[in-house]
């Protein structure tokens, strides 16, 4: 009975505990909601999280962008250079991983080997060559940067993630489909892509994740304002604000990152069984 | 079955030829993805580096003079990689030390620990944001909220920007924060610790503490290992939170090398140049790796025995 006590109330310090650190962690982002409804001498110079009055002209200015160019540009730009990227990858990722996971061929283990120490390049190491042929190739200021490298499975973490998935998958499903004459393109479309859902889920979530955040690449490949993702527009607007509007920077990240959060509270499993599967079996 | 057999012999040798490359077909995409966008980059980066590649001029070899440069006349270099290195040094540890504490709370058998891994998780999803860095930047400036909050409690007002001394702590912190996916790694490494260890240690009478020490932190070695590795790397080669928050300084406080390179490249055109910085990089990770490994049969545990096999 003392025990039972003793227990619950370590539980109760410990969910105590887990609590305020979950505040703690949260307060950045719950801030940065109310900050979007201040008026900009208020987002500095108060303690107070909840804004005095509530106001969207943040919203409507800083959704105006730059020149002719609103964040709804930014918004369908980022679209069209995250969604083709995450397609491509999945679908080069897990035909890769069929071919490694499933069959026996000549330098198997080495080109295997190759493919899982690529996962340590570091790509600052690779950055200034591949600008410079996609330069040669006429690629600057177009999606093909991102998209074209995600075509030929240039992502050796999701290969090595459904590697694993794949070898967790019985071999007798593939062999009975064999027997009844299914070829191996038959047996990888029809048997093991249904089968490999959550794995091809969990590795689209994370390379939409990277994409959308992605910064560094877009600020190299996309020159023309035209074409900018939403962090290269809010990049801007963050430099053009030089201490006048806060609260629009603010407005405007918010909203950048809204469908990433939306994405992540209907999906988070796969992401979380995504890091598991892929870090632990490592 | 019988269908195999009843083939003509022929036949089934060209399959089973056929067959032994079969699975070069299916790897075929990530072959050619390779040859072509790692490794010739990988190995242009490298002749580059002993040249003065620029957009400009034309280009020829200048054997080392770019390595030379950097670490003869260029001290913006050297002050990069003691930034870059400080930077490994606060937050990589403290990341590492933070998700495992959070991860050992979140072990406990507690009502909600799905809803907490969630909340803890999100930071991660969106740190490397620009819109995070922005908000960082936002809310360390020296009118700004965190400011404001510390002045209740009677401290400061800290100039976390402006002061060189805190500038890359400040960056850390945002590093730090984003600690949901070691988190998740760790607590997937509790998990499996066979529970027979936890009550054999407590009929021995062992301590929480001790138990810690000696079953709990052993255990998860490998899993720590690869954590630490893998946020080392990403550590070094962090870009977004200096360029946007802080764009290197004060005073170069925050000058990472991921900056430094991104300068040289991309706004003087010393591609060359830049090259070679990114080979010092990639050899300082090389050997950070080598050691990294070399050490870990003295602190990594393998439930397996890999410990008498290297």
């Amino acid at each position: 009975m003392a025990e039972a006590k003793k227990r619950n109330a370590s539980q109760a310090i410990t969910f105590g505990i887990l609590l305020i650190i979950g505040l703690f962690m949260i307060y950045p982002l719950i801030w940065m909601f109310c900050a979007t409804f201040k008026p900009n001498a208020e987002i500095f110079g108060s303690a107070n999280l909840l804004p005095s009055s509530y106001s969207f002209d943040a919203y409507l200015k800083g959704w105006k962008g730059i020149g002719q160019y609103t964040f709804a540009t930014f918004f369908i730009n980022t679209l069209w250079m995250v969604i083709p990227t995450v397609v491509f990858t999945v679908l080069s990722c897990s035909i890769v991983a069929y071919g490694f996971a499933r069959f026996d061929f000549p330098l198997k283990n080495f080109l295997f080997a190759l493919m899982i120490s690529t996962l340590m390049l570091p790509n600052a190491v690779i950055i200034i060559p591949r600008y410079l042929l996609f330069n040669k190739i006429g690629w600057l200021d177009t999606y093909q940067p991102f998209t074209v490298p995600a075509l030929f499975a240039c992502y050796p973490f999701f290969i090595f993630m459904l590697v694993q998935f794949l070898r967790g998958i019985p071999r007798d499903l593939d062999e009975a489909a064999g027997i009844d004459g299914c070829g191996s393109t038959g047996i990888f479309f029809r048997i093991l892509l249904p089968l490999m859902k959550p794995a091809l889920f969990s590795a689209g979530l994370f390379q939409f994740m990277w994409t959308w955040n992605d910064f560094f690449n877009s600020l190299i490949y996309i020159n023309s304002v035209k074409k900018y993702p939403l962090s290269l527009g809010l990049r801007i607007s963050l430099d053009a604000a030089s201490a006048v509007a806060w609260d629009q920077v603010m407005a405007m990240s918010l909203i950048s990152i809204i469908p990433l959060i939306i994405i992540f509270f209907f999906s988070q499993r796969y992401f979380i069984e995504g890091i598991a599967t892929s870090g632990i079996k490592g | 079955m019988n269908n195999v057999a009843l083939n003509p012999k022929p036949k089934l040798l060209t399959a089973k030829k056929f067959n032994k490359y079969k699975g070069l077909i299916y790897i075929s995409p990530w072959l050619i993805g390779f040859l072509a966008f790692q490794l010739y980059p990988f190995v242009a980066s490298f002749v580059y580096s002993f040249t003065n590649y620029n957009v400009l001029g034309a280009t020829r070899f200048v054997g080392f003079d770019n390595y030379a440069d950097l670490f003869s006349i260029d001290p913006d270099f050297i002050q990069s990689i003691k930034v870059s290195a400080l930077y490994a040094v606060i937050s990589v540890p403290s990341k590492l030390i933070f998700s495992l504490m959070v991860a050992l709370l979140l072990n406990m058998k507690l009502k909600g620990i799905n809803f907490f891994r969630t909340l803890y998780y999100l930071p991660s999803i969106l740190g490397g944001s620009v819109a995070i860095s922005a908000l960082w930047k936002i809310m360390f400036m020296k009118e700004g909220t965190v400011n404001q909050i510390l002045n209740i409690f009677g401290i400061g007002p800290l100039n976390w920007l402006g002061d060189p001394r805190l500038s890359l702590l400040t960056i850390s912190l945002l590093q730090v924060w984003q600690f949901g996916s070691s988190m998740v790694l760790f607590l997937a490494a509790l998990k499996q610790i066979p529970i027979e260890l936890y009550e054999a240690a407590k009929v021995d009478g062992a301590s929480k503490i001790r138990t810690f020490f000696s079953i709990t932190l052993p255990m998860i070695t490998p899993i720590l290992f690869f954590n630490l590795i893998m946020q080392s790397i990403n550590a070094l080669q962090n870009f977004t939170s200096a360029f946007v928050v802080t764009n290197g300084g004060p005073l170069k406080s925050t000058y990472l090398i991921g900056l430094k390179l991104y300068i040289e490249a991309f706004t003087n055109f010393k591609m060359g140049y830049a090259c070679a910085i990114s080979w010092i990089l990639f050899l300082i990770i090389l050997v950070l790796t080598f050691v990294l490994f070399k050490s870990s049969s003295k602190w990594v545990y393998y439930e397996d025995g890999g410990k008498s096999n290297g």
